[in-house]
C-alpha cells in the first residue's frame, strides 16, 4: 500500500487538519516510511500466533459503581472559548 | 402473505433490522465516576475523563459489565469470555474525545434471539446478532440561537448497550412488538429503565424493500427514533419512498436518514460520503475485557424470572391464552400485580381469565383516565381480588362491580365496604325477582302484546324496567330466565 496525495487529503479531512502542499509532501513521505516498515514486519510468518493485545499480562482494572456527586461544571467550562448558562457554545452544527 | 404492501405496480415486502441503544441502569458512567442522573443542570456531571482532558484515562465500571452480561443472558445469547474496546472515530461537537469507545470486532455478547407474540396466538423469533457496550455522546441544542450550538456533556460517557437484530422483521407492527419485547426484558432484568421519553431506550432502523423472494434491496438507516409510534411512522414513510423510487425505474442510494417527527417524513443526513469511515481500532487505553466462566455463572444464577418463562407459567397454571399471558407479562408491574391479586384468595385461581380482564381492561382504563400508573394504583391487588371474589360468588353483578371499582378508585374504600354501605348485593331470590317481573308485566300490557306478536326486541325493554326497579341488583341471568318463562306463559 502506498500513500498518495488523495489519501493524505482524505486523512487530513477526516482528522480536521489543514495541510499546505509542503506539509502534505512531508506526511506522504513519513507515512510511507512507516508503511514500508510494517511491510517488512509482514515478512514474519505469524500463522497460528494469537495477536498480542497485552504485554504486561495484567488484567483490565475495574471500578465499583459508585458515583462521586461533585459538580465540576465551572472547572470543566473554564477553558471553553465560549459558554452560556452552563453550556459550551460552539459554532452552529446542524445535520 | 398479508405482510406485503401494495405499490402502484407490484407488491413489496419490507426487510427491517433494528439497532437498539439501551442506557445501562447504573449510578456512574462506563469509564468515569460521574453520576448518570437525568435532568441535572448542564455540564454538572462531567468529569475530566468525560470532557476528554489530556492525559485522562478510562477505568471500566464493573457493574456495567455485569449488566451487559445479564442482558445477554436475557436475550438467550452467547456471552463472550473475551471482548475488546475499540475507538470509533468521528468529529462532532458533543463528542469531546473525537472518538466513541465502543466494541467492534469482539463484542461482549454474541448471537441470541427473542420471541414476539401475535394476537392470533402465533409467535415469531427475531434473531439478535450481537450486543456491545459503548459510551453515549453529549447532547447538542441547535434551536436556541441562530449561529450557535449549545453542548451539555452530562450524558457523555454514560454506558449504552447496543443491541443489533438480524433483518428478520417484516412489518412496522413487528418492529414495534420487537422493541416492546426488548424493553420488557430489560425492565425485568433491571438493566435499563426503559424510559423512551428520556432517551434511555432509542433505536436506529435499517429498512429496505424487495419483491417477495428477491434478494435484499439496498437499505437506508433512520437514526435515533425514541418512540414506538415514531418507529412505525418512519418505517411506513421510508418504505413508501423507496417503493416510489423503484417503481419509477430509479434505484435506492444507501443513506443515513433523519426522521422529522412533526412532518412524519424522512430526509437524508448531510456529510454522508464520510459517514461510515469510522477507522475503528483497538483502544490502547484499555486492556481486553475478560470474564471468567465462574463470573458468568454467578450472574446467570442472579437472573430473575423473565417474561417468557412467566408467560408459560401463567398459561400452564391458569389456562390463559398465549396472548392474554403475553399482555400480562409485557410489563413487570402488571405481572406482579396479577400475581398478588390471584394469590390474595385461593378461590381466584379458578377465575384467572376474569382477573386478567379486570386488570387489563377495567383497572387499566381507570388508571389511564386518571393519568396514573399501576405502581401507585389506588386499588390494591388484595382489594381488586376481593371485588372479583364478590363477582365470582354472585354476590354482585359484573355491571355493578364496575361502579364499585370506580368508587374504590376514588374513595380508597374496599369492595366489601362499598357493597355493604350501599346495599348493592345482587338479588338472587327467585321469588323476589319474579315479583318485580310480575309488576313490570302488569304495568305494560301493550308492550306485552307487541312482544307476543313477535317483537322480540322488546325483551330488552322488560329487562331494563326490571333492573331499574331492583336498582340494577337483580342477577341478570335469573332475571332473563324468569322473564322469558313468564312472558311465554302468557302466550
Amino acid at each position: 500500500m502506498k500513500i498518495d496525495k488523495n489519501t493524505i487529503n482524505k486523512i487530513a479531512r477526516l482528522s480536521r487538519i489543514k495541510l499546505d502542499d509542503k506539509e502534505s509532501e512531508d506526511y506522504i513521505k513519513d507515512l510511507n516510511s512507516i508503511l514500508d516498515w510494517v511491510e517488512q514486519l509482514n515478512e514474519v510468518n505469524t500463522e497460528n500466533v494469537e495477536p498480542l493485545s497485552n504485554i504486561s499480562s495484567s488484567i483490565l482494572p475495574k471500578r465499583e459503581d459508585i458515583s462521586n456527586d461533585t459538580n465540576s461544571s465551572e472547572e470543566i467550562l473554564e477553558n471553553a472559548p465560549d459558554k452560556l448558562e452552563g453550556f459550551f457554545a460552539v459554532p452552529k452544527v446542524v445535520e | 402473505m398479508n405482510d406485503l404492501i401494495k405499490g402502484e405496480k407490484y407488491d413489496w415486502e419490507m426487510v427491517i433490522g433494528l439497532e437498539i441503544h439501551a442506557q445501562v441502569k447504573s449510578n456512574s458512567k462506563l469509564f468515569s465516576s460521574s453520576s448518570t442522573r437525568f435532568g441535572s443542570s448542564p455540564n454538572s456531571q462531567v468529569s475530566l475523563v468525560d470532557a476528554a482532558m489530556p492525559g485522562m484515562l478510562p477505568v471500566i465500571n464493573k457493574y456495567c459489565v455485569e449488566q451487559a452480561v445479564k442482558t445477554g443472558v436475557g436475550l438467550n445469547a452467547k456471552i463472550n469470555n473475551y471482548s475488546v474496546f475499540d475507538r470509533k472515530n468521528y468529529f462532532y461537537a458533543d463528542l469531546p474525545q473525537g472518538y466513541q469507545i465502543s466494541q467492534y470486532k469482539y463484542p461482549i455478547v454474541g448471537e441470541g434471539k427473542v420471541t414476539i407474540d401475535f394476537k392470533d396466538g402465533t409467535s415469531k423469533d427475531i434473531r439478535i446478532v450481537r450486543l456491545h457496550l459503548e459510551q453515549d455522546a453529549g447532547k447538542s441544542l441547535h434551536d436556541q440561537n441562530p449561529s450557535k450550538t449549545y453542548v451539555d456533556l452530562n450524558r457523555s460517557g454514560v454506558a449504552l448497550m447496543e443491541i443489533v437484530s438480524e433483518p428478520d422483521i417484516r412489518t412496522p407492527d413487528e418492529a414495534g412488538m420487537y422493541i416492546s419485547k426488548i424493553r420488557s426484558i430489560l425492565m425485568y432484568l433491571d438493566t435499563c429503565d426503559g424510559n423512551m421519553q428520556e432517551g434511555s431506550l432509542r433505536a436506529d432502523v435499517n429498512i429496505s424493500v424487495r419483491k417477495p423472494g428477491d434478494k435484499y434491496g439496498t437499505r437506508c438507516e433512520i437514526k435515533n427514533l425514541n418512540s414506538i409510534k415514531f418507529i412505525k411512522q418512519a418505517i411506513n414513510y421510508e418504505a413508501k419512498r423507496q417503493i416510489e423510487i423503484l417503481e419509477s425505474g430509479g434505484s435506492i442510494e444507501q443513506n443515513t436518514m433523519l426522521f422529522n417527527t412533526s412532518t412524519g417524513k424522512t430526509r437524508p443526513m448531510r456529510n454522508k460520503e464520510e459517514a461510515h469511515d469510522y477507522r475503528y481500532f483497538p483502544d490502547p487505553d484499555l486492556l481486553p475485557l475478560e470474564i471468567s466462566k465462574e463470573e458468568i455463572g454467578k450472574i446467570k444464577s442472579s437472573i430473575p424470572e423473565l417474561p417468557d418463562e412467566l408467560k408459560n407459567k401463567f398459561i400452564e397454571n391458569y389456562k390463559l391464552s398465549n396472548y392474554d399471558a403475553s399482555v400480562l407479562t409485557a410489563e413487570k408491574q402488571t405481572s406482579d400485580y396479577f400475581n398478588e391479586t390471584i394469590n390474595s384468595d385461593p378461590e381466584l385461581k379458578n377465575h384467572a381469565k376474569i382477573v386478567v380482564n379486570w386488570i387489563t381492561s377495567e383497572l387499566f382504563s381507570l388508571l389511564n383516565k386518571n393519568n396514573q400508573d399501576l405502581n401507585n394504583s389506588p386499588v390494591s391487588p388484595e382489594n381488586l381480588g376481593q371485588l372479583i371474589k364478590l363477582i365470582s360468588t354472585n354476590e354482585i353483578s359484573g355491571k355493578i362491580a364496575k361502579d364499585v371499582l370506580e368508587d374504590m378508585f376514588s374513595s380508597g374504600k374496599t369492595a366489601r365496604q362499598i357493597v355493604d354501605e350501599k346495599g348493592l348485593q345482587q338479588v338472587t331470590d327467585q321469588g323476589e325477582i319474579a315479583k318485580v317481573i310480575d309488576e313490570v308485566i302488569a304495568e305494560n300490557p301493550k308492550m306485552v302484546e307487541q312482544y307476543l306478536a313477535g317483537k322480540d326486541k322488546l325483551l330488552g325493554f322488560f329487562v331494563g324496567q326490571a333492573m331499574k326497579l331492583t336498582k340494577g341488583k337483580a342477577n341478570p341471568k335469573m332475571l332473563n330466565d324468569i322473564l322469558k318463562q313468564k312472558l311465554n306463559k302468557k302466550n
